[in-house]
């Protein structure tokens, strides 16, 4: 399968019209070993779990749009996806990069531990679900339940945030510009300090967002579901 | 003295001494029981089985002297590195975090010891287990608690956990006495809160989904490493045939007396479907798919003794699973330990509520007094020896049924005592031919 994956110049091209996904993604995993550090996927046609598992400091681009959990479980690699991605984008990330230029379906960044997610159109329900120390910055809206029973990193959004938002929240930060349809059990608006306007103008800078932290609203958990009480039963 | 002859007092069935209590505790707490462990209902088993052993049309194996096999191989349908292991059973899935790490570390060295596999649990996968476990599953859960890439390539399977026996479509809780510094850490959650686990997964729904997660699996650790998929006892026909449809390599089928680390008694006691009524519609759907033997079963859930390994096996599974047992074996419930259950207001071999971190026998504990008591290399050593007698317990009535390897008993060495196990296990009732359900009737 060699002969199908061309070299141009420092960059190494993975055409999905003449390789499968397996070769993608075992080029991409054994890149430690070689001497490539940038790589093209070409032709993806929506597949699905395209450069998942990686394990090194390389740059990805895929051209084109996704299927679901592209980026999967990253570590170190930078991911520039210049469609958009089908559900479970850079789900359960531990360090790196994943960008994406279109729009991410649901579960975007689920369950991931670290790295930086950037979705610069919208993302559908479940942003960040059980997200657990990822920072991800979207810069247009978010759906319903995102940052569901989130537990540590950062959730910006540009725009507006659907219904029940940071339901079941633990220990993420959530910061809105726009409007928020509702909040989610246990999640409340709280105050914006020195400390967290410093964070986000961190993160709206790596994620080449042009807002100001002051327009942003931060939110968190209201920590009452932490122990089971009786009384708090119709939260649950 | 009155000598008329009085009415005995009559206590209800219906309102019986143990629902009472149960009323007056739910009216002074204000909350449902939560507790460890399975079903502790009667329900139909394997008890309720009996194997016909040789005659005149069938002729025995000499015990100890002729071979019956016992090896099993799991995972052969995709993955390039199956499983084999010396003996049809397994240790199930139990967390740390739920149990002590010297309680992992003991469970790693007698299914090695024994030759066969463990399982991690939700909070992920310690060294205490990774390095006693020649063999190990990866549970992957709705939690994700301590997911990471690194763990599941070094892992020697990984088993997608939709649902378990205890629960079927419930998810978790661990008491915050339990959320350590550790455990926390772990799970990246703050110390000491009551810790919940969801009942589905975070980034799938429905078999379409988890084909594609499972793919995705696949392809972060090359095609490797065999996936199970682990469901409760439910609709057991449908779901083993969706779960091959996704794509396991292996389905584990865990019936309602599997045990949990903490759930609400209510759902323990009047969810799922007992271990025994499960096995042959799973089966017959992995016959009807042409995948049985090829797409391998486990059965867990309420497994004890080698009886119950070889019944499970005749019915067509290809090994089991034990958990509860497995504590047992390791000091769970051990009568010496009967003063300090008296002081937790339980007695020895009733003592369930695990998630309260206060087992004296240091199993299901974080406390580090606990903790110390149990000595994993003896643990272990006990755990060894219990696989082994389940071993030769099982190839004790296979041979007695002329099998030379525990996969060839079979449903027609087995008969039932009872209607209704007749009618679940899908063997004759004793004496008849008769299979309820079969012929018209």
């Amino acid at each position: 399968m060699i002969a199908t994956v061309q070299a141009v110049s420092d960059v190494q091209i993975l055409d999905m019209e003449q390789i499968e996904l397996r070769e993608v993604n075992a080029t991409l995993q054994r890149a430690p070993s070689t001497n490539y550090t940038q790589f093209e996927i070409l032709n993806t046609r929506g597949s699905h779990a395209i450069a998942v598992g990686l394990d090194a400091e390389i740059e990805v681009i895929v051209k084109g749009s996704t299927g679901y959990y592209c980026a999967g479980m990253n570590q170190r690699a930078t991911v520039h996806v210049t469609g958009s991605v089908g559900p479970g984008v850079a789900e359960n990330m531990m360090s790196g990069t994943v960008i994406v230029d279109g729009d991410a379906s649901q579960y975007a960044g689920a369950t991931a531990h670290g790295g930086l997610l950037v979705i610069k159109g919208n993302a559908s329900s479940r942003c960040g679900i059980s997200m657990k120390g990822i920072d991800i910055v979207v810069h247009g809206n978010i759906g319903h339940m995102s940052a569901f029973m989130a537990q540590k990193g950062n959730l910006v959004v540009l725009g507006d945030a659907g219904d029940a938002l940071g339901d079941s929240l633990y220990e993420a930060r959530l910061f809105v510009r726009g409007s928020v349809k509702s909040l989610g059990a246990d999640c409340i608006e709280k105050e914006m300090r020195a400390e967290h306007l410093d964070i986000l103008a961190d993160l709206l800078a790596r994620a080449g967002a042009d807002a100001k932290p002051q327009d942003f609203k931060r939110y968190g958990s209201a920590r009452k579901l932490y122990h089971f009480n009786v009384d708090h039963a119709d939260a649950y | 003295m009155n000598d008329t002859p009085q009415t005995m007092p009559r206590q209800s069935w219906t309102f019986s001494n143990e629902v009472n209590a149960e009323i007056r505790r739910a009216a002074h707490t204000g909350i449902y029981d939560i507790r460890g462990g399975g079903a502790k209902r009667r329900v139909p088993h394997f008890d309720d089985l009996l194997f016909l052993g040789a005659s005149m049309s069938r002729y025995p194996l000499e015990g100890y002297r002729e071979k019956c096999e016992t090896g099993v191989t799991l995972g052969t349908r995709f993955a390039s590195k199956p499983i084999e292991l010396k003996i049809p059973i397994t240790i199930a899935g139990m967390s740390f975090g739920s149990l002590s790490g010297p309680a992992k570390e003991a469970l790693g060295r007698g299914a090695s010891l024994a030759g066969t596999s463990t399982t991690t649990g939700d909070g992920g996968m310690t060294e205490e287990e990774r390095g006693h476990s020649e063999k190990l599953v990866y549970q992957y859960l709705p939690s994700r608690y301590g997911m990471n890439p690194d763990d599941l390539r070094r892992a020697d399977a990984i088993e997608v956990v939709v649902g378990q026996g205890a629960k079927p479509g419930g998810g978790g809780m661990l008491l915050g006495q339990k959320i350590t510094e550790r455990v926390a850490g772990m799970r990246d959650l703050p110390i000491g809160i009551d810790q919940r686990s969801a009942c589905r997964h975070p980034d799938w729904t429905g078999p379409d989904d988890l084909e594609i997660k499972i793919l995705e699996l696949r392809e972060i650790t090359s095609w490797e490493k065999p996936i199970y998929i682990k469901i409760g006892g439910a609709r057991p026909y449908y779901d083993v045939a969706l779960s091959v449809k996704a794509g396991a390599d292996v389905i584990v089928l865990d019936g309602m007396q599997g045990g949990t680390a903490a759930t609400q008694d209510v759902f323990i006691e009047n969810v799922g479907t007992p271990t025994l009524a499960c096995i042959r519609p799973a089966v017959r759907a992995l016959q009807d798919l042409g995948m049985h033997r090829k797409v391998q079963l486990v059965v867990s859930g309420g497994i004890r003794t080698g009886a119950d390994v070889a019944k499970a096996l005749a019915l067509g599974a290809d090994a089991v699973s034990i958990g509860t047992a497995a504590l047992v074996a390791l000091g769970d419930n051990d009568p010496k330990w009967e003063q300090e259950y008296r002081a937790l207001g339980t007695t020895t071999g009733a003592y369930d509520d695990w998630h309260e971190g206060r087992d004296p026998a240091g199993i299901t504990t974080q406390d580090p007094d606990l903790m110390a008591r149990l000595d994993p290399v003896e643990a272990g050593r006990r755990l060894r020896n219990y696989l082994n007698v389940l071993t030769l317990e099982c190839q004790t009535l296979a041979r007695a049924c002329g099998k030379s390897h525990v996969h060839n008993l079979e449903p027609e060495d087995l008969v039932a005592l009872t209607i209704e196990a007749a009618a679940m296990a899908q063997v004759p009732l004793a004496g008849t031919d008769w299979i309820p359900g079969k012929g018209g009737f």
